[in-house]
């Protein structure tokens, strides 16, 4: 059978694409493997587990549960998005380095832009917020605390660049 | 690639979207946030020919907000609603129902509308649709009608839309003057489906008693019951109530929970639902 084929256009960290996609390709798959922006994880590619997470238009969602079709005209933010063009990185990153945040890696992009976009709307979270904000995204290694205290030392480094 | 094959469609407007759907009838499914769909499809549980992606059909992200109702979009997702202030000021419920909805990355993403559609008994807002007596506006080439929540759900992940018909909205009444809510449940992890859920809605009178109380359930049976609770109310307050809802609903056991577990939930957490609505 002949793949139908959509035509899109996406800004991906900035950068306009155009791409002709199979029609069923996931979000996800587009990022990986057609733009090899290979930092976006892929756990259980149905909604559970939360690595895959990007921000669309600002806001985090399953890039696994999105058709790249239906992305198109839209802006996406992956974790390569964060840091700095200078490559500074971002306060969520330097706080999962400073405080431990990750172990084997493979949860933290997900953790990372769930996180930078809850912070964006809620810049002072109390304890149970932040750990409410994580709820959604499964970590097999840290056991959470470490991923928490992230969350708390991002909000004072975002802080302190303001 | 996960999915199986199939024709994709992206209509940049309403009649083309009812156009689409009235052509491919049967064979095709509807795509809204593809938060309960996607995962279907890529596991190839659903395998549709045609599918109907509505996300560029401009209009139906709105939300309306009269003094008797508050109509939804289909394009609406849950976080949109959850943070409509005008929305949830007149119906409570609707926030305190779609906290428990997933994880707001899901919400970010999944319609309330899909959600209603989808007739999952494991699902929050068919029963506050079932609870509050709403109804879905339903659009096809052939025209509009709309849909009482009580005849919409026919069974496990069913309701009687038929395929060339698109939910454009759902239509939640605003309750009476003096009502007051509640949603609890009990979940294995903050986010995931209940293992069982309930929504309370009491109306009281001047003096404090009360008028009429009545609660909808959150995975029990394959279509969201809703059960009047105002006599075992008035008379023994919210275990009488508790304990009438278990003598009236049948519960069915699966790996979450036992059918005995489940049941007793229901008992526990209507007595909550109506002890919160009534603080
Ligand atoms: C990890 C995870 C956890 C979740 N937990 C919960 C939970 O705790 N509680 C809960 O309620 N939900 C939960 N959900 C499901 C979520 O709420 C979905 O958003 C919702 O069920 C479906 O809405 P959607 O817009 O994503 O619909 P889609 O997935 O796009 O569609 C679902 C079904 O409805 C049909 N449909 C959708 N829109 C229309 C329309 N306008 N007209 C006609 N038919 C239509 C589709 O054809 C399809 O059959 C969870 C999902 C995930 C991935
Ligand atoms: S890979 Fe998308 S949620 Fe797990
Ligand atoms: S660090 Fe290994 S899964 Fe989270």
């Amino acid at each position: 059978m002949n793949e139908q084929t959509v035509g899109i256009t996406l800004r991906v960290n900035g950068i306009r694409n155009d791409v002709d996609v199979p029609v069923r390709m996931l979000l996800s798959d587009l990022l990986r493997h057609e733009l090899r922006l290979t930092g976006t994880h892929v756990g259980c590619e149905h909604g559970v587990c939360g690595a895959c997470t990007v921000l669309l238009d600002g806001r985090p969602v399953r890039s696994c549960l999105l058709l790249a079709g239906s992305v198109d005209g839209h802006d996406v933010t992956t974790v390569e998005g964060l840091a700095s063009a200078d490559g500074t990185m971002h306060p969520v990153q330097q706080a999962f380095q400073d405080c431990h945040g990750l172990q084997c890696g493979f949860c933290t992009p997900g953790f990372l832009t769930t996180i930078a976009a809850f912070l964006d709307e809620r810049p002072r979270p109390t304890e149970d917020e932040a750990r409410a904000a994580v709820s959604g995204n499964l970590c097999r290694c840290t056991g959470y605390q470490n991923i928490v205290a992230s969350v708390l030392r991002a909000a004072e480094l975002l802080g302190e660049r303001r | 690639m996960k999915p199986a094959p199939f024709t994709y469609h992206r209509p940049r407007g309403l009649a083309e979207a009812l156009a689409t759907l009235a052509d491919v009838g049967a064979h095709g499914k509807v795509l809204a946030g593809g938060q309960s769909l996607m995962p279907l499809l890529s596991m190839r549980l659903a395998s549709p020919e045609h599918v109907v992606d509505v996300n560029a059909v401009p209009g139906l992200d709105g939300v309306e907000v009269t003094r008797d109702e508050v109509r939804v979009g289909a394009l609406v997702r849950h976080t949109d609603l959850e943070r409509h202030d005008a929305a949830c000021t007149a119906i409570p419920l609707l926030r305190q129902a779609l906290r428990y909805v997933a994880h707001p990355t899901v919400r970010n993403r999944g319609t309330v509308v899909g959600s209603v559609c989808h007739a999952d008994p494991a699902a929050e807002l068919p029963a506050v649709l079932a609870l509050l007596g709403g109804r879905v506006v339903a659009e096809s080439t052939g025209g509009r009608r709309e849909v009482a929540a009580s005849d919409l759900y026919v069974g496990l992940l069913e309701t009687c839309l038929r395929a060339d018909e698109l939910a454009t909205a759902v239509v939640f009444p605003v309750p009476p003057g003096r009502s007051r809510s509640a949603v609890v449940e009990v979940a294995r992890r903050g986010g995931d489906y209940a293992v069982c859920g309930v929504a309370a809605l009491v109306r009281v009178d001047d003096a404090g008693g009360v008028d009429d109380a009545r609660a909808a359930y959150v995975s029990v049976g394959d279509v969201p019951p809703v059960l009047d609770l105002t006599e075992p109310m008035r008379s023994g307050g919210p275990d009488a109530a508790g304990a009438y809802a278990v003598s009236r609903l049948r519960c069915e056991g699966d790996i979450h929970a036992s059918a005995e577990y489940r049941l007793h939930l229901v008992g526990v957490l209507t007595a909550r639902a109506l002890r919160e609505a009534t603080a």
